[in-house]
């Protein structure tokens, strides 16, 4: 019985094996020279894809982004730079298309923000260090210190570590 | 006490800056065409594939696009309200019918009633791009000198129409070409 439950799982699991991983960019597309394939595969994976937000160009299916992919291969192979089509879709659809913003004012906060942290992060450590090195050290004044000096007089070298 | 109060007061931040974010619309992307020259077109009608429409034919008339396609779905839910809007004549709507097939569109607009006083057949979608459309529908008010106004995502509604499209509308018509 437990033999053939195994059995059964094992042929459901092989069965997986079938499967086919899932593929967005189905096109297939020729450029002259090596550089504008760099070029392509580059700009496809920094533009957003508008109709699914959280994919690059790359990774959708929607077909506003073959389409894109379209246009970024004939721009491609027509001869212009990535920066020219990265302008070309900033142009149409704003900062939002690139997965890199440029720095701006309006990108201030979204380019500083993580080092702003780590700096308020930095501070918030010091000051909890330095305080509680303060707090730690004997807090007595000098007739106090005399007292301790008085008794440690007669112990024996205390440069040297007790022994256990 | 008092150690608790930093905290507290971030998380309090936290919680504002995240009840924000909540109420923001990440699918609404502005538009960088705003007051920008609406970006050149001449396609063939819809109807009548002889002839072409274009924005050199709508220079000096504010007018609206609406960008459409029958496979969309949100389309049919904002169409009553541009058959209504159309009825009432304030100005002229040219439909862009958006990567759609042409007998699928036209029987969609025989089914439903057609509002607009001409469609441009997009039918790979390369004006689509020019003018940033990524969420059909999509509407551009367009005024005298061929300046994008207005653009709104997704399917309109009876309160934009009134709050927003006819304000700016009768706006623009009041400014010189």
């Amino acid at each position: 019985m437990m033999h053939r439950a195994l059995q059964a799982l094992l042929v459901a699991f092989s069965a997986l094996l079938l499967a086919f991983p899932a593929q967005a960019a189905i096109e297939s597309y020729d450029f002259e020279t090596a550089e504008q394939e760099a070029d392509y595969n580059q700009l496809i994976a920094e533009l957003r894809c508008l109709v699914c937000q959280n994919q690059n160009l790359a990774d959708s299916n929607a077909g506003l982004a073959q389409d894109l992919r379209r246009e970024v291969h004939e721009m491609v192979t027509s001869g212009q730079s990535a920066d020219q089509v990265v302008d070309f879709m900033v142009a149409r659809y704003g900062d939002f298309v690139l997965y890199r913003p440029p720095v701006r004012n309006r990108t201030l906060l979204l380019w500083g923000g993580p080092f702003g942290l780590l700096a308020i992060g930095l501070l918030v450590m010091v000051v909890f260090l330095r305080r509680r090195s303060r707090d730690s050290a004997p807090n007595i004044d000098e007739q106090q210190r005399a007292q301790v000096r008085e008794l440690l007089k007669d112990a024996p070298d205390s440069a040297e570590p007790p022994k256990k | 006490m008092g150690r608790f109060l930093l905290p507290l007061g971030g998380f309090a931040l936290l919680v504002v800056l995240l009840g924000i974010g909540l109420t923001l619309n990440p699918r609404e992307v502005p538009s960088p065409l705003i007051d920008k020259p609406a970006p050149d077109f001449t396609l063939q009608q819809l109807h009548d594939s002889e002839q072409t429409i274009g924005t050199t034919d709508m220079r000096g008339q504010v007018w609206l696009l609406n960008v459409w396609a029958s496979w969309c779905v949100a389309c049919r839910q904002e169409h009553p309200y541009l058959v209504e809007l159309a009825k009432r004549d304030v100005l002229p709507m040219v439909g862009l019918n958006y990567k759609d097939k042409r007998n699928d569109a036209l029987g969609w607009l025989r089914n439903f009633e057609n509002p607009y006083d001409v469609s441009a057949s997009d039918l790979d979608g390369r004006v689509g791009i020019d003018w940033g459309v990524y969420g059909v529908p999509e509407t551009f008010v367009v005024d005298k000198r061929g300046t994008i106004r207005m653009k709104h995502i997704g399917p309109l509604t009876p309160k934009v129409i009134e709050q927003e499209l006819l304000p700016l509308v009768e706006q623009l018509q009041g400014e010189a070409a």
